[in-house]
């Protein structure tokens, strides 16, 4: 049980309010995705719910307090993909993917042939294989981000965080690169939180979309009752045209005028 | 050839951080060869055979005897532990600070030892506590003090969330302490010649009262860094995916950076300023063999013992019968190779 519920949530940095009041629960194996404009929070809540800012009010994984957990307890029921994950010059696939491992070592531990083997399972999976010795810095835009969801599902942590998965890809590799998530969320049973900026993407595969503006929640719901051209014009102060696709969502086209 | 096939390892997995058995083999080959070199090489001509007698406890003439016993081996020896424990915090520091050019002096710790040394060479001239010379003691007390002081500025000022801050606090003790360190020695003028040559380096004096000071400090800063190799490779990620690996940032960099410390304190209060090594040993390595801190760390104490022991032995032969300070060998060799490293761009990224 992954369920993650957030009650009150209030984020700070150097005294000025990011995030205020969040109520929200997100389901075990729910895709939920944060949408807004920009500051609107977005990746402050993810931050959150990874522990990696200070927050008030109460965050609940599976039902423990996530202030109650030891930082190794957080790393092992929440990974995170950030937006611009760094790769290490000169590190290769397997030795990148490797790390993260590190929740389920000790301080000092060495990685064991058990963890050797769940690294070889995750390269494998995500057809990582044929690259596996080559340095993070010799590969695609592509490559990387399916490196770096390797590396967040050595975690093995039921929660995957991501901010921006698709933010410096092409069409084609934002397609792959969601679906191929989305796969993942469905065989390995996770819970997924991401932050997007592109309203069609977010829609077509969240369960669930909130909208965040100001660093309050303004609507919560499915793409149906969030993307609408009223919500967007208002919050967004975009002109846009939503377009119904039979079975495929909604598209988020800007128009002028 | 055999009819035997070689069975693929079901669990092998190209790319992973292993040790390479070669460059290890090489390390081991270079600091014996080294170790050799540094033996035997001196104004009193010691043949091998000799050597090898007299460490298998045979009979040699009791001035050779005195030669290798109290002059050379020792030397060769805190040679060896002083470069290995260069090399090896010069990695770890530039695991910590992410930076390539960082090195034991980068936190304060050549100009802190600098100034102890030179405040008790100016005041306090033969005098010992417990036994002990106040010059190394002082060089000690010197670079913990700068380097806590930079740590503690660091942190102050960014709040050890940016490892710039840490090496700008760093630069700013070192131009401090140096600031100091000048006045007392244009002010002591009797004492400047003895200033210089501690600060320019030597192994010179080195006995096996040097090797015991240092020893166990050397040990315990090398263990420690050994042990947290895996970690340091963790370091390279970005701030947020560390601590999202439960790591524990903080308490990472504060152990490292206090081992390597440790060792460099020791080595550079029975040394002096050996500049470089910490550089040109953990870079070559990274070139040849692999940049993973598992591979780095080992190799660094092999090479950078094996480096220091050949650039004394080259000290103490350039110009013989006088000898050049080491860090004159060193600086000369590191400062292209500093160079180098800073124009590219590639090595820069760590």
């Amino acid at each position: 049980m992954s369920e993650i519920v957030l009650a009150g949530v209030s984020v700070a940095y150097d005294g000025q309010p990011v995030v205020r009041d969040i109520d929200l629960t997100v389901h075990s194996g729910e895709w939920l995705t944060l949408i807004g404009p920009n500051g609107a929070g977005k990746t402050t809540i993810l931050r959150a719910v990874a522990r990696l800012v200070s927050f008030r009010g109460d965050i609940r994984i599976g039902g423990r307090a996530l202030t109650a957990l030891s930082s190794r307890e957080v790393a092992r029921q929440v990974a995170v993909l950030v937006q611009e994950p760094q790769m290490p010059f000169g590190m290769t696939v397997s030795q990148y993917v490797l790390l993260g491992r590190a929740p389920h070592l000790g301080y000092l531990g060495k990685e064991s042939s058990g963890d050797r083997r769940v690294v070889r399972d995750i390269v494998r999976r995500l057809a990582l294989e044929e690259l596996a010795s080559r340095p993070l810095d010799r590969l695609s835009g592509g490559e990387r981000q399916r490196a770096a969801i390797a590396r967040a599902l050595a975690q093995q942590a039921p929660v995957l965080l991501i901010d921006e998965p698709t933010s410096s890809l092409d069409v084609g590799r934002q397609q792959s690169v969601l679906e191929l998530i989305d796969e993942l969320r469905t065989e390995q049973e996770l819970t997924v939180i991401a932050a997007m900026h592109d309203l069609t993407l977010a829609g077509q595969y969240a369960d669930r979309l909130a909208l965040l503006v100001g660093g309050r929640l303004a609507a919560v719901g499915s793409a149906a009752e969030v993307l609408t051209e009223p919500v967007i014009a208002e919050h967004y102060r975009a002109q846009v045209k939503v377009i119904e696709m039979n079975g495929s969502g909604r598209a988020v086209v800007p128009v002028r005028g | 050839m055999l009819g035997v096939k070689a069975r693929p390892n079901p669990l092998a997995l190209r790319g992973l951080p292993n040790l390479p058995w070669i460059w290890t083999a090489a390390g081991g080959l270079a600091l014996v060869a080294s170790c050799g070199i540094g033996v035997l090489v001196g104004p009193v001509h010691i043949g091998v055979g000799t050597v090898v007698q007299a460490f298998l406890g045979g009979a040699i003439d009791p001035g050779q005897a005195n030669i290798l016993w109290s002059l050379r081996i020792p030397r060769v020896v805190l040679g060896v532990l002083v470069g290995g424990t260069l090399a090896v915090a010069g990695a770890a520091y530039q695991g910590v600070f992410r930076n390539a050019l960082a090195d034991p002096y980068l936190l304060g710790a050549a100009a802190g030892a600098n100034l102890g040394a030179t405040l008790a060479i100016a005041f306090a001239p033969g005098t010992s506590i417990l036994g002990v010379n106040v010059i190394p003691l002082a060089a000690f007390v010197g670079a913990g003090a700068a380097v806590a002081g930079a740590y503690a500025l660091g942190r102050s000022v960014t709040g050890l969330r940016s490892a710039t801050g840490l090496i700008l606090a760093g630069v700013a003790i070192a131009a401090f302490f140096n600031s100091i360190q000048s006045y007392v020695q244009q002010t002591q003028t009797s004492s400047i010649r003895q200033v210089y040559s501690w600060i320019l380096g030597r192994l010179v004096t080195a006995g096996w009262d040097d090797v015991l000071l240092v020893l166990p400090y050397v040990l315990l800063s090398m263990a420690v860094i050994y042990l947290h190799r895996r970690l340091l490779d963790a370091l390279t990620l970005g701030e947020d995916e560390i601590t999202s690996l439960g790591i524990p940032v903080r308490r990472v960099r504060l152990i490292v950076v206090v081992a390597a410390t440790l060792g460099t304190a020791a080595v550079v209060a029975v040394g002096g300023t050996i500049a470089f090594v910490g550089i040109i040993v953990p870079h070559t390595i990274r070139l040849l063999a692999g940049r993973s801190y598992r591979v780095v760390i080992p190799l660094s104490v092999l090479f950078g013992a094996a480096f220091l022991v050949l650039a004394d032995t080259a000290a103490r032969t350039v110009v013989a019968p006088a000898e050049l300070p080491i860090g004159v060998i060193t600086a000369f060799l590191g400062a292209p190779f500093f160079i180098a490293v800073m124009r590219s761009t590639r090595a820069a990224t760590l």
